[in-house]
């Protein structure tokens, strides 16, 4: 029985993961844990986690990977300030107090972390360093249904790496070409991100969500003076424009010189045209890289499988837009294509490329759906929720559906909280806010008055795996959600003269199909498949939504408010219930009408976690 | 110890010894001006700077 333990940290993101014999058995997030939005402390509690639901300790775990090399990345620190020299002062010398107390000494840190968890463990040769891109790469294809594939990651920046081209064959995986930093197409749209006022490496979502109100008018202009794109998909950035190599921002003035605006500052401006512009500029740009990349990657290798890590792999209409152009017959996203899915990778990587182990159930899915979080029993429950004070009903199963439909369908919003949480930044059905997606004014609900937060940002639907084609434009498995289609042709709705003549933020009132509530304004949606297979109870609840309303799709979106890690504890989920306008409370079969609490309970949700 | 001997296999791996004086420099500074902080010596410290 070998154990291996994956972990990622100091950076953004902390997680942990634990391989049984190459099994994927559990992985959790820092930030569930200790209530930090993308925590990067060290990963205490994740680590504690996995090995209890393990009923193990640490020093009976047989090798712990971290996800990267610390010094190669001090590498490419020295070297890039020596290269930009003498600028870039300001940030050497604040960077570089860290790395020499701390960062340079991470094997010792790490050590020392370990052994306040276990006393026992003492040997420090168990600890080893996998690289960044490598642990990515290996957290997309080990897990992936596939004996052969190519794999593409693409980040901010690992040591050196920001894109990377690898080949897996069966149990190895050779990386096969890199693009290096500063060169990178994560940090490319984190620029933008930080130019159009949002926080680098967490709105890279709500740029995305902002594009469709653009249009594209800056796609010239950033590929003719910010990259110089080839036709492989290969990329180099003009230093000129950017910051981040050396500074303490993303972008410089030459690059508000180039359009005509300084960053947008969020406390003081208002998102206008011009941002909304400046998003549909990028995305188009990062769609027509993604997809050069994925056309020629196809050409050189010939192999019809395709596997996707890394920040921008999360970037799911450009995932859409590989598979809408048909360019691979097969694609897989790693779920926690992030930093976090490093430490899973880690552990992947080692067990099959060091120790040269064989993969098993080589033609499945072997991420469980992403459930591989805490899970709490039902006594627990109860307990906990008698501990707070919390007014439930105690329902079987059939009926805690049964009734859950009713509210749903009703036009209720339901706290969803179920089995063991996911891992990576969605939630897919265990951690979930759900709503009916019929309703003409869900969205603008569940944006403003449950999870305070911009009301242009879209829901994603969760449709019955069989039901996906009857009602979108695409028919791929997407059971993490991690591809945008559009909604089928006959759900739409067709547009009156007037509202024909709306452009930008304008639209985003008008009902545009069956199910307003998860149409984006571009009619695009990002699709969540639900099987039987995967999560049989979330598949119930729809497939009993379907039977009273014949709509086969629910809102789904994760439980938290803006800048709140998704709820992890029944303690978690009652106080995020308390603290909105949430309607109705469903953990295990314990069952809460918000009519029925006690309003004491009831606080200031809202300003209680940092925006992001 | 066992870091310097793990970073000089990192050194001659990655063949970049330009890289150690560079963090040899950082690293004995860096120490000399934590050490020398509110004592004495600092004025001296500072007028090598």
């Amino acid at each position: 029985m070998t154990y291996i333990l994956g972990i990622s940290a100091f950076y953004h993101d902390s997680a942990a993961a634990l391989i049984k014999n190459g099994k994927i058995i559990s992985a959790a997030q820092e930030e569930r844990f200790t209530r930090k939005k993308h925590d990067s402390g060290f990963p205490s509690n994740a680590i504690n986690f996995v090995l209890d639901f393990s009923k193990i300790k640490l020093h009976e775990v047989d090798h712990i990977v971290f996800y990267e090399k610390p010094f190669l990345k001090f590498e490419r620190l020295l070297e890039t300030y020596v290269a930009f020299a003498p600028k870039g002062f300001q940030s050497f010398s604040r960077a570089m107090p860290i790395w020499l107390k701390e960062k340079l000494f991470q094997k010792k840190f790490i050590f020392d972390h370990l052994k306040n968890i276990d006393i026992s463990f003492e040997d420090d040769t168990k600890l080893l360093f996998s690289e960044h891109h490598l642990s990515h790469a290996a957290s997309a294809f080990y897990p992936s249904p596939f004996e052969e594939a190519v794999i593409l990651t693409a980040d901010g920046v690992g040591e050196w790496a920001t894109t990377t081209v690898a080949i897996g064959k069966k149990n190895n995986l050779e990386i096969k070409k890199e693009l290096h930093f500063p060169h990178s197409l994560g940090l490319l749209y984190s620029a933008f991100t930080y130019y159009s006022g949002f926080k680098v490496n967490s709105g890279e979502y709500k740029l995305m969500g902002l594009a469709p109100y653009g249009n594209p008018i800056y796609v010239d202009k950033i590929l003719n003076n910010l990259i110089d794109l080839k036709e492989d998909g290969t990329f180099m950035l003009d230093q000129n424009y950017f910051n981040y190599s050396t500074g303490l921002t993303m972008t410089n003035k030459n690059f508000d010189d180039l359009f005509g605006e300084k960053p947008r500052k969020p406390e003081k401006e208002k998102i206008t045209q011009f941002h909304m512009d400046i998003a549909a500029s990028i995305q188009d740009v990062t769609e027509k890289i993604m997809l050069s990349i994925a056309k020629s990657l196809k050409k050189d290798y010939g192999i019809p499988n395709l596997c996707l890590a890394g920040g921008v792999a999360l970037n799911c209409v450009a995932n859409g837009k590989i598979i809408k152009e048909k360019i691979f017959e097969n694609i897989w996203v790693q779920p926690a294509a992030g930093d976090a899915g490093g430490s899973l990778g880690a552990a992947l990587a080692y067990w099959h490329l060091d120790l040269n182990n064989e993969r098993k159930e080589i033609d499945k899915d072997n991420m469980c759906g992403s459930f591989l979080g805490n899970e709490f029993q039902e006594n627990v429950i109860v307990e906990k929720l008698d501990e707070i004070g919390a007014k439930y009903e105690k329902l079987d199963q059939d009926e805690i559906i049964k009734k859950t439909v009713e509210d749903l369908a009703n036009g209720k919003a339901v706290g969803w909280f179920q089995g063991r949480m996911e891992f990576g930044p969605r939630a897919l059905g265990n951690r979930s806010i759900l709503g009916d997606p019929r309703s003409d004014t869900m969205q603008k609900n569940l944006n403003l008055k449950v999870k305070y937060r911009e009301s242009f940002r879209p829901f994603a639907p969760s449709v019955l795996r069989e039901d996906l084609n009857n009602w979108f434009e695409m028919n791929t498995d997407s059971p993490y959600m991690l591809f945008v289609s559009d909604v089928k042709k006959d759900k739409i709705l067709e547009l009156t003269s007037d509202q024909k003549k709306l452009f930008g933020i304008d639209l985003l009132n008008i009902k545009k199909s069956e199910i307003p509530a998860v149409t984006h304004v571009d009619y695009s949606a990002r699709i969540q498949t639900v099987s039987k297979e995967i999560n049989p109870l979330y598949y119930k609840l729809i497939k009993k939504f379907k039977e009273k309303t014949n709509c086969p799709v629910l809102v789904n979106t994760s439980f938290n408010i803006r800048g709140e890690p998704i709820v992890h504890t029944p303690e978690d989920a009652f106080k995020c219930f308390m603290g909105t306008e949430l309607d109705v409370l469903v953990i295990g079969n314990c069952y809460l009408n918000k009519n029925n609490q006690d309003l004491n309970l009831k606080y200031n949700y809202k300003n209680k976690f940092e925006l992001d | 110890m066992s870091f310097l001997k793990e970073f000089v296999k990192f050194l001659m791996e990655r063949k970049k010894y330009w890289l150690l004086p560079i963090l040899l420099f950082l690293l004995i500074f860096g120490a000399l001006f934590v050490v020398t902080q509110g004592t004495a010596v600092a004025p001296f410290i500072y007028t090598i700077f």
